[in-house]
């Protein structure tokens, strides 16, 4: 199990060596944060896998997104993708998996770290930001913002308690894998470099995730693939969501705790709107890849965007206390 | 000379300036960042230099809301920002800035103690070069070293211009840990950890200053394009420079 504080990243310090980090799964992190009347950015809860016992030393107003692993408070399962108040001294826990691998939990104000170069995301290896620059142990308090009166969150929170009707939710945003899943991808600079054989491999074989993964990068296990030559390549800025293929053959996704540098083989590049999904898979899950266009894939991420904006302006009308 | 503009996936851009490893095509990466860095471009996050390379990260989305505002067409942000560039670096293609032999300038002296429990593998790289350890010391603090680029962890730079007598193989299985503020060489490189992190450096030394600062705006002692001298030190200096450094 692993539990870190994230939010959509540390940016600005990517030349100076300083790692990205943020959400592996940003797409959950930022519905989550929008459900409880937070700015999008604000700092969640990412829990790995086998979730963990958080318990509530004041009432608060939550929301759960992103795997589903059953979530339960008080020997009640508890919703996910929509906003819940949950009672001061109630304990929160997962009581068993069902799909994805990452769990994400906002609460409105915002969990409270010190800002690090702007940012409240966990760099584990460079030991900032987050809590104590470190994954969260057992024991740890977590403190949480101040809500206003006059914010958004505490309207929300009020209408909540006025009405007993069921929540609305935003389940549209929920991304569980299924059996297969299909990534899309654009094709890197050194795609055309695969022989033609490794190119059929790539489109038509089916990838599992390794267990030598972590939120740094994902290795894909399959085929092994070669490039046409061997090409020398210099370090140069990576990307998140590119795929590296190094010397063995064997591709490696760049998430959201990747090096700010890198220098193998750009094979390609997940299209941005498919990077949360993995966030959402875990070792052994299978993936086959899709090729898109740059300009289909730059449609589609504006189109996500724009359903974003809609989720938070219907949010601000739920928060309008009207 | 070059400079060509690529997409690198929808939402970053790459613009290169060289294909080697060199001084020349470095003060181009150097002046075209600052340049970048003065024109405020819609929707970009941010830039990272490398040795031949400015990689742009910027948010589409903030680009496609900022047209939308003011009522601009706009078929695509990654269209209409890789215009915004090519107008940026013409006159790096037509090679009119060849002449800025500029860099900063700045030396940053970077105090070491060399050998002992500082630096274990001094030994191992002079018996390599057939060398004595203090000759490796002679040789690695008369050098100038030109800051690349920084990457790998935070504030890690990639440094040019070691001389080759001292260069060995990074060791076979890398250590667990290395002491932030180590002064390593791996093959024909030399290079300092700013944190304590796992490594394969052949460990020759040292430096009792604090090269990361994440409580700072910069948060590295070293930007790309210093350039660094090693200044051989004593223990006792060591632990005097320590103290000042970090109370």
């Amino acid at each position: 199990m692993l539990a870190t504080i994230q939010d959509r990243g540390r940016f600005g310090y990517q030349k100076y060596g300083v790692n990205v980090n943020g959400a592996m799964d940003e797409g959950s992190a930022r519905v989550a944060n929008l459900l409880v009347g937070n700015p999008e950015d604000a700092a969640v809860l990412e829990l790995t896998l086998s979730g963990a016992a958080l318990r509530f030393t004041e009432d608060h107003l939550i929301a759960i997104c992103g795997a589903n692993m059953s979530p339960m408070m008080d020997q009640a399962s508890l919703p996910m993708w929509q906003p819940i108040i949950v009672k001061k001294g109630s304990i929160l826990t997962f009581a068993s998996y069902v799909s994805g691998c990452r769990v994400y939990v906002a609460m409105a104000g915002g969990i409270r770290v010190p800002l690090v170069l702007g940012s409240s995301s966990t760099n584990m290896r460079g030991q900032l930001g987050g809590f104590n620059g470190r994954s969260l142990h057992s024991g740890d308090m977590l403190e949480v913002g101040h809500v206003d009166e006059a914010s958004r969150s505490a309207r929300l929170w009020k209408r909540l308690q006025q009405s007993r009707g069921p929540a609305f939710n935003a389940k549209l945003f929920a991304m569980a894998p299924e059996e297969q899943v299909t990534i899309r991808f654009i094709p890197g600079p050194e795609y055309e470099l695969l022989t033609a054989d490794s190119k059929q491999k790539w489109l038509n074989g089916t990838w599992r995730i390794d267990a030598q993964s972590d939120r740094m990068g994902y290795r894909l296990h399959g085929e092994m693939l070669e490039l046409e030559g061997s090409k020398e390549m210099i370090s140069e800025g990576t990307v998140h969501g590119l795929i590296q293929l190094p010397a063995n053959g064997q591709p490696i996704v760049l998430l959201s705790d990747r090096q700010t540098t890198g220098g193998y083989p750009r094979i390609a590049f997940v299209a941005a709107v498919d990077i949360p999904m993995f966030g959402q898979l875990k070792p052994g899950d299978a993936i086959r890849f899709v090729p898109v266009t740059i300009d289909e894939a730059e449609h589609l991420l504006l189109e996500y965007e724009q359903d974003m904006a809609m989720l938070k302006a219907a949010m601000m009308l739920k928060c309008s206390g009207a | 000379m070059k400079a060509e503009i690529m997409a690198l996936g929808e939402k970053s851009i790459i613009i290169t300036l060289g294909d080697d490893i060199d001084e020349q095509t470095h003060n181009r990466v150097v002046h075209l960042l600052a340049e970048l860095e003065g024109h405020k471009l819609q929707g970009v996050i941010e830039y990272v230099p490398a040795y031949c390379t400015i990689t742009i990260h910027y948010d589409p989305w903030h680009i496609w809301k900022w047209a939308r505002s003011n009522n601009m067409q706009l078929s695509s942000p990654r269209v209409w920002l890789q215009k915004q560039l090519e107008a940026i670096i013409e006159p790096y293609i037509e090679g009119k800035n060849e002449e800025s032999s500029d860099s900063r300038g700045r030396i940053v002296e970077i105090p070491v103690c060399y050998g002992g429990s500082y630096g274990p593998d001094l030994v191992d790289v002079a018996r390599h070069n057939e060398l004595t350890p203090e000759e490796v010391i002679a040789i690695h603090s008369s050098g100038t070293y030109l800051v690349h680029m920084l990457g790998f962890a935070p504030g890690f730079p990639y440094l040019g211009g070691m001389n080759k007598a001292i260069a060995m193989p990074r060791k076979a299985i890398p250590r667990a840990s290395i002491e932030a503020g180590s002064v390593g060489i791996a093959g024909a490189q030399t290079g300092i950890y700013p944190i304590s992190t796992p490594g394969g450096w052949r460990i020759i030394g040292r430096t009792p200053l604090k090269l990361f600062h994440p409580e700072f705006e910069i948060p590295t002692l070293i930007e790309t394009g210093d350039r660094i001298k090693f200044i051989p030190i004593t223990h006792e200096q060591f632990a005097s420079i320590g103290e000042l450094h970090w109370t």
